[in-house]
């Protein structure tokens, strides 16, 4: 019996948002007479962060402190419609419509400060403090509380703003499958290095070391949690999950956690991550979306570093003990291959 | 752990922001750590009843008979809901963009597709007397041949699963019996290559998993409306399904949702937002419809299966000069989403690779297994797997190290992509540079030097001479492709394989400015900070030859 070591690499890309577009997100901003912002959409919260990350598109568009802005979704009386959250679109489409909403609230925003400064709106920017003031003379300010109470009560205007953001879908030949499928991607590459017993089967993964390239990372702490649970997803689907087996046969499926096998704690693996910001042009701030692609470089770094460990090519997932011992014994036992640094 | 490679793409960013790329606290996060955050199921309501629903025990029958009369009687039931009290119990998700043709009941009638479709449903004071009732109905089935496997489902005679679907096929164009991609011409780039390699994968399918089952609570409002608390992942999509399937106009619907314990793909089907509008209305009282963990393990929607096929042309440069996949996506017993998961593995093949020559062909097919939907990395996560599985291959073939053929064969920007579009904003080989870096993965000198920013365009930009053809015509499964054969490798791979040479090979062609991006229907965000803001056009008019284009003009009609 022997402990094989291993190490394998994937690389890919990833396609932010729905494919072929036509699929909008609407946002509504308004402001109460204090300043303080809400923020309307559908968009629903998985736990990826989407109220979050739509929070702060929004106070950094509006120029505002983020604890003046909430989000509130999925109403839908109240929020506006919104495709949903899949297609790793949130981010991205979203984002864009809270953008347009935000700038227009802002407009109005500053329109009402320079009414109360008796200056141009123009000349006015906002410190992401709560106040706004004239380019390059801080003295001359008003507070956004002050701002917004003058445009409720002595102007009449309205601190608010909507957006929506479409791409146009695409057609697909019928011929030559030519088609316009998404505007962005994102990218990663990811090293796998895992051990194979060849008595029985068992593959401990023992580090992953990627880099995601993800536009920008518009909160370093939702990407890590992605990132890091995309691949112990990644790690689960190469290695465990299944509900049929032996496929294509269908018995044998799992009825609960007990039964559906899942790495537990003792099989997560540390995971250094290096990120990558090449902004999308027409992301919001650049950004793109890491929720989808993060599982998928990691199956496929399994599978080569486990071929890097023994020998065999196991090319049907998951990469189970018994599909290990069975291509161990049709080898004649594991030959491992070169080593890598 | 988490680090920035700041110093990469710097040109192209301004970090001069506030807000932006901090690592701000959720505003939903003490909710959730001290467990007061309300998911669907945390809404109570006086009156509340229970909906179950019997499943069918085959993967396949015909139904002779359903008595429903012991469960009518059963103590705590108050509705019995059959097929013929949905008013529109047919439906394919993607009827609301116009792709596809209905061909899924909400509770089946003269047949059953697959093992654990819903045939009656239950609504009781309890869940446990919803489920006694449920042993109650008696269903007579007569059995029917099965089929599993989807290159066996295409075959001629085949056993017809879905007979909106006769062909046990997804219909594309009202054409063809898959998707095609044809970019160049594959067969004679084989012939001149130095080795063809051609590889089968199988992806089997998975669990979403999530910490909450699919489950709705729906209750009549004092208004003519029914309030809806959904786990849904498209609010909106959910609804509309909801109203198409009841024949209610869509105000009379009021969703709530947005916080959702995990979805993954796995709530988008709109499972049991239908049957639980239906019971409020038909008794008039709140109706929960939830799954357990084992009917949602066994009977709701999972990733599908995927089989893809990768027959590969490679120089002993390393050079990829032709992929051809084909593509096999098992829906199970009805269409769901997987028939828009395929064109978009389509669009994704043949990865992020420059390949002057790429064929794919992808089906959608039905089998007699739970329907199949999205997942994370929908389309995408199988065939990557194939992809990087068979990249590693070749350069083993080849005796190139992996990093070094990846970032070799890597998409840069202006170059030209299978689906005909110019890729820009790429940054495969930076990926790979870092991790080399970061792991000590040894990499020549050219290899760390390449750039996703230079080498590409120029010839990479062209758009081939191309060969279509017409295989696959809908009923004339002759014309289908023959399944590819698998021919062993090459040759056979050498173990123990000494370290190859770090590799020789032509650096790529000088740079060459990118191409003007044809027909790319982007609309500019208007994100400020970026350098070179497009103009802003927020309520642009789609280009014309988008019009009033929907999945129908795309696809196919609906009927």
């Amino acid at each position: 019996m022997a402990r094989h070591q291993g190490r394998g690499m994937a690389s890919i890309n990833y396609p932010i948002g729905m494919n072929l577009g036509g699929d909008p997100s609407q946002a509504l901003v308004h402001a109460n007479p204090d300043g303080k912002f809400t923020v309307a959409l559908s968009a629903i919260d998985l736990g990826q962060g989407m109220k979050q990350v739509s929070r702060q598109i929004a106070a950094e568009t509006l120029g505002v402190p983020i604890e003046d802005v909430y989000v509130d979704t999925a109403d839908s009386d109240t929020g506006p419609h919104d495709m949903g959250s899949f297609a790793s679109r949130g981010t991205h489409r979203v984002g864009n419509a809270v953008i347009v909403a935000a700038k227009e609230a802002r407009g109005v925003l500053l329109e009402a400060a320079a009414e109360e400064l008796e200056v141009n709106a123009d000349d006015l920017v906002t410190d992401g403090k709560g106040n706004i003031h004239v380019r390059g003379a801080a003295s001359k300010s008003i507070t956004v509380k002050a701002a917004s109470q003058a445009a409720q009560f002595k102007q009449g205007k309205t601190i608010s703003g909507r957006g929506i953001f479409l791409i146009p879908l695409s057609t697909v030949h019928p011929e030559t499958g030519e088609m316009s499928p998404v505007t962005a991607y994102a990218h990663a590459c990811l090293v796998v290095d895992l051990e194979v017993c060849d008595e029985t089967g068992d593959v401990k993964v023992n580090k992953l070391t990627s880099a995601y390239e993800l536009g920008r990372a518009l909160n370093p702490k939702m990407v890590e949690q992605q990132l890091v649970g995309g691949a112990w997803m990644g790690m689960s689907h190469a290695l465990y999950e299944t509900p049929e087996p032996y496929y294509p046969n269908p018995e044998h499926g799992g009825r609960d956690y007990n039964e559906y096998l899942m790495p537990g704690p003792g099989d997560i693996a540390p995971h250094d991550i290096t990120v990558l910001e090449r902004p999308a042009p027409d992301g919001p701030f650049g950004g793109k979306g890491p929720g989808e692609m993060c599982a998928n470089p990691v199956l496929p770094a399994v599978a080569n570093a486990i071929f890097n460990a023994i020998g065999v090519r196991i090319d049907t997932l998951p990469i189970t003990p018994e599909k290990i011992l069975r291509a161990l014994k049709a080898q004649g036992g594991a030959r491992p291959q070169i080593r890598r640094a | 752990m988490l680090e920035f490679r700041k110093d990469l793409f710097a040109d192209e960013r301004d970090d001069n922001l506030n807000v932006i790329g901090k690592g701000e606290q959720r505003q939903d996060m003490l909710g959730h750590v001290t467990g007061r955050t309300r998911f669907f199921d945390d809404h109570g309501f006086d009156g509340l009843l229970h909906l179950k629903v019997v499943r069918s025990p085959h993967h396949h029958a015909r139904i002779r008979s359903i008595d429903v009369t012991a469960a009518e009687r059963a103590p705590g039931v108050k509705r019995v809901i059959r097929g013929q009290d949905v008013p529109l119990n047919k439906n394919t998700l993607l009827s609301l963009i116009d792709f596809g043709k209905d061909d899924e009941p909400t509770l089946a009638v003269d047949k059953v597709r697959y093992k654990g479709e819903p045939i009656v449903a239950i609504i009781a004071d309890s869940e446990a007397e919803a489920l006694a009732a449920v042993k109650l109905v008696r269903v007579s089935y007569d059995p029917l041949p099965t089929v599993f496997d989807v290159q066996e489902a295409l075959k001629p005679g085949a056993v017809v699963v879905n007979e909106t679907y006769p062909g046990n096929y997804f219909e594309y164009h009202d054409k063809y019996d898959h998707q095609k991609l044809r970019f160049g011409d594959v067969e004679a780039a084989f012939r001149t290559a130095d080795h063809v390699l051609e590889e089968r994968y199988q992806m089997s399918p998975i669990e979403h998993a999530s910490t909450e089952t699919n489950g709705t609570i729906a209750a009549p409002e004092t208004n003519n409306r029914y309030v809806v608390h959904s786990c849904a992942q498209g609010l909106f999509f959910s609804l509309g399904t909801t109203a198409k399937i009841l024949a209610l106009e869509s105000n009379r619907l009021h969703f709530i949702g947005g916080t959702v314990g995990g979805g993954f793909g796995g709530k988008v089907d709109s499972l049991t937002e239908p049957l639980a509008v239906l019971g409020a209305i038909l008794t008039g009282r709140p109706v929960r419809y939830v799954l357990g963990r084992e009917e949602e393990m066994q009977f709701a929607s999972p990733r599908g299966a995927e089989r893809h096929v990768i027959k590969d042309g490679v120089m002993r440069d390393g050079r990829i000069v032709a992929r051809q996949i084909t593509s096999y996506f098992d829906a199970g017993a009805y269409t769901r989403l997987t028939s828009y998961g395929v064109v978009k593995c389509v669009a994704h093949m043949p990865g992020p690779y420059t390949i002057p020559n790429v064929r794919g062909d992808a089906y959608c097919v039905f089998t007699n297994r739970v329907p199949a939907t999205a997942m994370r990395g929908f389309g995408v996560t199988g065939v990557d797997f194939s992809i990087e599985v068979q990249m590693d291959k070749l350069a083993h073939l080849v005796g190139i190290d992996p990093m070094e053929f990846r970032i070799l064969n890597a998409y840069r920007d202006g170059d030209m992509k299978a689906h005909r579009r110019v890729a820009h904003n790429t940054a495969l080989i930076e990926c790979v540079q870092v991790v080399a870096e970061k792991v000590n993965w040894p990499l020549s000198e050219t290899a760390r030097r390449a750039s996703s920013l230079s080498g590409g365009g120029g010839p990479r930009a062209a758009i081939p001479p191309t060969v279509t053809d017409e295989s696959g015509r809908i009923g004339r499964p002759e014309t289908r492709q023959a399944p590819p054969q698998l021919t062993p490798g090459a040759a056979p791979l050498p173990a123990h394989q000494p370290r190859p040479a770090v590799p020789v090979y032509q650096p790529p062609p000088a740079h060459q400015p990118a191409a003007a991006l044809p027909n790319y229907p982007s609309q500019p965000a208007d994100a400020a900070p970026l350098p070179a803001p497009a103009p802003p056009v927020p309520n642009a008019p789609a280009p014309p030859q988008h019009g009033a284009a929907r999945f129908s003009s795309v696809f196919t009609r609906r009927r």
